[in-house]
């Protein structure tokens, strides 16, 4: 064996290297480190050669790790997904790892570089570019030509975010809104026949309710999804948080500030109780204590769980005049780790187009398809709470598709709104801290990315 | 040396209270190993150094290098500035110097508050379960128990029995007549409560079996000369369980310093580093901006510096001992 490497002219390949044992592994984690590793078929490498033809996969047998952050409700809706899709495939076995999607942004581009990553991996609409131009995904667009994926059949948001510097990075698989639940039973107790629309209605429906013993309402939270709410909110009041080329913050304008204040007056005014840590206003929405909530679409099988709670499901309410509410897209990604290997490349192409084919039965977890033709399908109007989401379409706000602007969110804004609702600042000056240090980070995701 | 003369009773060997038999007295081979070659001691050294060498020492010394650099190991570029990502951390209204002091107050405030619990408690816990009495060893067991679990049960646990608005302790504390609605895990003060009595909860145990080892280890004479000197409880206390523990006293010090100013788990769980960053501790900053937030080169000069304070502090502890030492 060590005759034949010496024949090859020197060095073990990649492969061989891999073999090497714990050891070794730990020497080459260096290395990787170091950055002395060069990835093949990253940059714009990926072509029809790499995808082969067609959608379909006829090689020999391969497997596909296929990772995400679907540690909630959502996460056996897809692993039966991926249970069905083995079955029916002989040749490819993909196998699912989930971790929460803090943690995952952080251990794949480290487990990719080190060839112990996804070949698939799910990303959200503003990761998108920054992992595209740290190299860790491949681009896709042979991949959407050969499934034959149309623009048209995606909301143009999603479609669009999904382009980092010419090249697709993403395949959008859905949708996920904040929405606005409500509990039956407080609305009936305070008098109040359905939920509220805008900023008038909900006023008088939370003084109505509280007037007629529902304690506190409203639970605003202090902490996530705290910051969805403001971004949803400051859209409302007109505003922005960032310049539309995303080069400029823009948290502490009038509108910014204007949203941050209606949230933590919701406390002053008796509606919410202070201090509201992590989860606690969901669990308090559980125990039927807390009347109406704003989360994201994914939280509605938690509701289902509760059989006592009587709940229901709106769009975000009008507070500040335009309608608006934030909103994120899952997508699907392939590894620069799978850009190794055809075969794994062409199966990954199988699998993906294979889960957007069946994305109704992902819609059931709380999601709205990406796909118009599946929105709009019978199956789909079906699905009550994912139908009300459907309507927010018309007016979500995507955070902007830049390099680098994820990594902005918890230390700029989300502290920001942390700090105003624990009444450790107020409104106008922790955006003002936040938009100062958003502006110094993008001048520096500037000179990093070369954006 | 305490301890006075015991009318020419055949005194313990070791005159150093807790001493006990010290290496010397153990080797009498002091001569070198014979037919071994002088790589003998290095091959018996070298499992542990290699491991040392790849997994401790390698990362150190590049951690300095990546220091100096603009790091995202992903990118291509990783330009080389200098002591930039130290003098930003030193320099006010930078990106990276007030939340990186704030974390590091944090963690010194955990230390402050946790410790001097954490040596307390454990010894008086330990010199009671020292005492005979029946149910003794059920004791010891449970209160080493919750050492066995993980932080992040731990960490879990009391943030929900801590929740403000939605957790057990207020709830019960409004039972008992107690209006107060306390912000545990929300607003300081009561953040640290939450922090550190968990804390002190989790790992008392495990201080407490090591006092419990160098309270057995204390000679019984010992006891019965001072009772004979006429030494009432107190007196015994101090001059012969304080002294007697004294060595142990420095390995629960230095270590429980260098335990919580590594807290990471429980202001991540139990706090969620709120309010705003304020219990976020260095650990947890340093992990958020290297690996959340890619700036490695700004993390691993942090963390340098966070390496070079625990050093100080434990030389200030090791020579504090020492110094009460000479006599």
């Amino acid at each position: 064996m060590g005759k034949d490497q010496s024949t090859n002219g020197g060095g073990l390949d990649r492969r061989q290297f891999l073999g090497l044992g714990a050891g070794a592994a730990a020497g080459m984690l260096l290395a990787a480190c170091g950055g002395s590793s060069t990835p093949p078929g990253a940059g714009g490498q990926a072509s029809d050669e790499l995808f082969g033809t067609g959608a379909e996969y006829s090689g020999p047998n391969v497997s596909l790790a296929f990772w995400n952050g679907f540690t909630g409700g959502d996460g056996p809706f897809m692993r039966k997904l991926v249970d069905q899709f083995n079955s029916e495939h002989q040749n490819i076995k993909v196998s699912m790892n989930v971790l929460q999607w803090a943690d995952f942004y952080a251990k794949v581009p480290t487990a990719v570089q080190s060839g112990n990553g996804p070949d698939i991996a799910i990303m959200h609409i503003d990761n998108l570019a920054t992992n595209a131009a740290r190299q860790v995904i491949i681009p896709l667009d042979p991949v959407a030509q050969l499934l034959e994926l149309q623009e048209d059949d995606f909301y143009p948001q999603v479609w669009q975010a999904g382009i980092y510097k010419g090249n697709r990075y993403g395949i959008p698989l859905d949708t996920h809104p904040l929405l606005f639940y409500y509990n039956n039973k407080s609305l009936q107790q305070g008098g109040v026949d359905g939920p509220p629309t805008d900023q008038a209605s909900f006023e008088a429906d939370l003084k109505a309710m509280k007037g007629k013993g529902v304690q506190y309402p409203f639970w605003v939270p202090s902490d996530w999804p705290a910051h969805l709410i403001w971004w949803s909110l400051i859209h409302q009041f007109g505003g922005t948080p960032y310049s539309e080329d995303a080069s400029q913050a823009q948290f502490n304008s009038d509108a910014g500030v204007q949203a941050l204040t209606w949230m933590v007056d919701q406390a002053k005014q008796g509606y919410s109780p202070k201090n509201i840590a992590l989860d606690a206003q969901a669990v308090a929405f559980r125990q039927q204590k807390n009347a109406l909530t704003w989360d994201g679409i994914w939280m509605m099988n938690n509701w289902s769980q509760v059989k006592s709670l009587d709940w229901g499901a709106a769009p975000i309410p009008n507070i500040g005049g335009t309608q608006a509410v934030w909103a994120s897209s899952h997508n699907f990604t392939i590894t620069k780790q799978a850009a190794n290997d055809k075969n794994k490349a062409q199966a990954a192409k199988v699998f993906i187009k294979w889960i957007s084919d069946h994305s109704i039965d992902w819609a059931k977890s709380g999601q709205v398809p990406a796909r118009k033709s599946v929105r709009e399908s019978p199956e789909f109007q079906q699905l009550e709470v994912q139908s009300i989401a459907a309507k927010e379409l018309d007016f979500v706000k995507f955070p902007p598709a830049v390099a680098g602007i994820g990594d902005l969110t918890q230390p700029t804004f989300q502290l920001a709104v942390n700090e105003a609702m624990l009444g450790k600042k107020d409104p106008k000056a922790a955006l003002d801290t936040a938009t100062k240090k958003a502006n110094d980070l993008l001048a520096a995701n500037r000179k990093k990315y070369g954006g | 040396m305490t301890t006075t003369d015991v009318g020419g009773r055949a005194a313990p060997p070791a005159a150093g209270p807790g001493a006990g038999v010290g290496p010397q007295g153990l080797a009498p081979t002091g001569r070198g190993v014979k037919g071994g070659s002088g790589l003998t001691p290095y091959l018996f050294l070298a499992p542990y150094l290699i491991l040392f060498t790849v997994f401790v020492l390698a990362p150190a010394i590049f951690l300095i290098w990546i220091s100096l650099h603009d790091w995202d190991f992903l990118l291509p570029g990783k330009p080389f500035v200098g002591l930039e990502n130290y003098l930003d951390l030193f320099k006010s209204g930078t990106v990276s110097s007030g939340p990186f002091w704030s974390s590091m107050e944090a963690t010194g405030k955990f230390v402050l508050y946790s410790v001097p619990l954490l040596v307390v408690i454990p010894m008086a816990l330990a010199i009671l379960l020292n005492q005979r009495f029946p149910g003794r060893n059920f004791f010891r067991a449970a209160y080493f128990a919750p050492y066995v679990l993980g932080v992040a049960v731990v960490g879990i646990l009391w943030h929900f029995l801590l929740d403000p608005n939605v957790g057990l302790v207020n709830y019960y504390l409004d039972k008992l007549g107690i209006d107060a609605n306390i912000p545990w895990t929300t607003e300081t003060p009561w953040v640290w409560a939450a922090l550190v009595g968990p804390t002190v909860w989790w790992t008392l145990g495990f201080n407490t079996v090591i006092y419990l080892a160098g309270l057995q280890d204390i000679p019984r004479e010992l006891y019965e000369a001072a009772k004979v000197d006429g030494a009432g409880r107190w007196a015994q206390f101090r001059n012969v369980t304080l002294p007697g523990l004294r060595p142990v006293l420095i390995f629960v010090v230095t270590t429980t310093i260098l335990a919580s100013a590594n807290v990471f788990g429980q202001p991540y769980l139990i706090t969620n580093g709120r309010p705003g960053i304020e219990t976020r501790s260095a650990i947890m900053h340093i992990g958020q901006v290297g690996l959340r937030e890619f700036r490695m080169g700004e993390a691993a000069a942090g963390s340098l510096i966070l390496t070079l304070a625990l050093v100080l502090v434990s030389l200030v502890t090791f020579v504090a001992f020492r110094e009460r030492k000479e006599r």
